[in-house]
């Protein structure tokens, strides 16, 4: 019973908190006490959820009693767990930084109830199982983002919103049309239900036309090779907390997503298709470090940099073989990590140094020290230095693309790993080791509220990368889930198969007993 | 009645994106929301249309009609229906304040979020000789002038 439950708070706190926030609108201050608690409760659930699925593999939960195909189902794979517990972790990690950086204005605007209902909607969409109620949380995580993007309400962010959100709507509407057609075509809309059905049906033009609504729509949503203009157009001008948030998450949805649907739904067969996720993989990853390295704005260093590391996550869609797969999951908790921790630093940096202009800053190392130690740690980690996390997450892309005879691809990573170093060799150049241009006025100090998320991140970036070991076998696990969907499959249509046995259950909303019945029915063996 | 009906679709989402094409950004939101009325209709289609009668067990009966109208298309249609309704209300939201803020409705001088950090445009506060960097890059010309242009009246603005 708790096990399935486990699966409701991490999307269910953060629309209560919303809620909450919302309720007490002109009191700032017992909006700050009611999302600050929001955020440690949700940090909780969200680790529970993952201590759950470490312990009992994948879960399902079926909302109102419905069976399986027809109900909304929501599904915990470990993937999609780590996913919440990361987002659990960022989130706390922001709502700290936003102590300073959220300024009355923007609490004004409706800061915490956008930003809980953006962190809704993004549980929402790795937890769902269900392919319409995906789209749903998309457009909960959209309109929200879009919110918060605007918040200040600056030319620059009037400007940027309304580029990210022109491309971000056409995105989900073609995702909307891919549903349309994928429904006519198969009757279902739940993952695991399209899971079985869509493997034994011959591809028409209808599913394949509905296969590629699925990747553009996504591909909008990621951030991948020809459709990302949105991300580096829009992110600079969000303020330091709004853009953390959205560096580390919202594109990672989107890959999320892909992943699910060309695990679950659409299986990589052809080499056409592969050849497709190739060139995409290796593109996203070129035209972001190239489009990087011409940039002077740390943020948009950093935006662009997102769009190359996309690119490193999709090479294990294009090699799509179990270890390329574990190698992906790693790469994107790792980098969830590290480019919210350097979008958080660009704020520290602009704090301490009067801006997040490279031309215009510098000489932080003498004033600042501990800033650069701190800044070099998710530096090094996204370029892929031993022994930061994003080492062992490039080695294993890496290793695993040389294992499949990706030579190619696994040159172009290497290469665009050491234009990676380049980027933040430069941002430690111009920001830390130059000369201030501009004699500073008086002393700056950088807020506590910025240390200590900077901080925390950076230590779990020490963590992964020192202590690898357990996450890479989380890693292989999750890789597993996605290379084999029975596994995923089994503990939606178990709870059903138990269901239809003890129909005296039905009422109830199927709990884990349920599935335990399942899996005593023989109908999988998986489930414990 | 099915060639109709798609052929509907085809109307909608084509006049759609025609209108998402142009460069003044109520059209686009215009050609947004006729897209998505495009995508539902078709959600609407993908259940199959034909069937009159309706997803009601009759008093008395167990279970539904064989014949009856699947009712999910409606449910999801109108699911869509709120969420295109309330994201074309915010997108209107924002073109009014863009329009108050910008003063233009065109794409082509919205050009704020561009600026900013730009590096072909030198640093706002003060000269630096790094200027000159982006001239010889400007291989994309009018864009980077129209560019330059806005950007010189913001400063004497701020």
């Amino acid at each position: 019973m708790a096990d399935t439950l486990d699966l409701l708070w991490p999307v269910l706190i953060p629309i209560m908190t919303a809620a909450l926030a919302a309720c007490f609108w002109h009191n700032i201050r017992a909006q700050r006490i009611v999302s600050f608690i929001g955020l440690v409760m949700l940090f909780a659930a969200s680790v529970k959820l993952t201590m759950t699925v470490v312990e009992h593999g994948v879960i399902a939960k079926q909302f109102g009693g419905w069976a399986p195909p027809f109900g909304i189902s929501f599904v915990a794979d470990p993937l999609a767990a780590a996913l919440v517990a990361i987002t659990g972790l960022l989130a706390l990690a922001v709502g700290i930084f936003g102590f300073y950086d959220v300024r009355a204005r923007h609490e004004r605007a409706g800061f915490y109830p956008l930003f809980h209902g953006m962190i809704t909607g993004v549980n929402g969409a790795f937890l769902t199982g269900d392919a319409f109620n995906l789209y749903v949380w998309f457009e909960v995580m959209l309109v929200t983002s879009l919110g918060l993007l605007v918040i200040s309400r600056s030319r620059e962010q009037l400007d940027g919103t309304i580029k990210y959100g022109v491309l971000n709507l056409f995105g989900t509407i073609l995702f909307l049309i891919g549903l349309a057609l994928l429904y006519g075509a198969t009757g279902t809309l739940n993952m695991a239900d399209l899971g079985q059905i869509l493997p034994g049906m011959t591809l028409t033009p209808g599913l394949m036309t509905a296969a590629m609504l699925f990747l553009a729509a996504f591909a909008i949503k990621a951030g991948l090779f020809p459709l990302f203009f949105w991300l580096p157009a829009s992110y600079h001008t969000a303020t330091f907390a709004v853009g953390a948030i959205f560096a580390g998450l919202l594109t990672k949805v989107g890959v999320y997503a892909t992943f699910r649907t060309f695990t679950l739904l659409f299986l990589i067969e052809g080499d056409t298709l592969r050849y497709v996720f190739t060139f995409i993989a290796a593109m996203t990853m070129i035209t972001g470090v190239f489009g990087a390295a011409v940039q002077w704005n740390i943020r948009r260093i950093l935006s662009f940099h997102i769009i190359s590391q996309i690119g490193y996550m999709l090479m294990g869609l294009a090699i799509a073989t179990p270890i390329a797969w574990a190698g992906a999951s790693f790469y994107i908790i790792h980098h969830i990590i590290v480019k919210a921790n350097l979008f958080l630093l660009a704020g520290a940096i602009r704090a301490a140094g009067g801006s997040d202009d490279l031309r215009k800053t510098g000489g932080l190392l003498k004033s600042h020290p501990w800033l650069a130690v701190l800044f070099l740690i998710p530096a090094l980690s996204l370029a892929g230095l031993p022994p930061l996390s994003g080492f062992w997450a490039k080695f294993l892309v890496i290793d695993a693309s040389l294992r499949a005879e990706y030579y190619g691809l696994a040159a172009v990573a290497l290469v665009v790993g050491v234009l990676t170093l380049f980027s933040m060799m430069k941002i430690w150049m111009e920001a830390f080791w130059k000369a201030s241009p501009v004699k500073p006025s008086r002393r700056r100090y950088v807020p506590v509220a910025f240390i200590i998320p900077i901080v925390m991140l950076g230590a779990v970036t020490m963590t992964i990368g020192l202590f690898a070991e357990p996450f890479v076998t989380f890693a292989r696990e999750a890789g597993d889930v996605l290379v084999d969907p029975p596994l995923y499959i089994a503990p939606v249509f178990g709870a059903e198969a138990a269901a239809e046995a003890g129909a005296l259950i039905a009422g109830e909303a199927i709990d884990a007993d349920a599935i335990e019945n399942g899996a005593d029915n023989g109908v999988e063996e998986e489930v414990q | 009645m099915t060639f109709l009906y798609a052929a509907a679709i085809a109307a909608y989402s084509g006049c759609g994106l025609y209108l998402m094409l142009s460069r003044h950004v109520v059209r686009v939101v215009l050609g947004l929301a006729l897209l998505t009325n495009g995508a539902i209709f078709l959600i609407f289609f993908s259940g199959r249309i034909g069937s009159m009668t309706p997803a009601v067990i009759p008093l008395g009966d167990q279970e539904l009609a064989l014949d009856a109208a699947n009712s999910l298309p409606q449910a999801l249609a109108l699911t869509a229906i709120v969420i295109g309704f309330a994201l074309t209300a915010f997108a209107v939201a924002l073109l009014v304040a863009a329009y108050k803020r910008l003063d233009t409705l065109d794409a082509r001088e919205m050009t704020a979020a561009e600026d900013m950090g730009s590096p072909f445009l030198p640093p706002e506060g003060r000269p630096v000789e790094k200027a000159a960097s982006g001239k010889a890059d400007a291989g994309q010309g009018d864009q980077k002038m129209t560019g330059q242009n806005t950007t010189g009246e913001v400063k004497t603005n701020g």
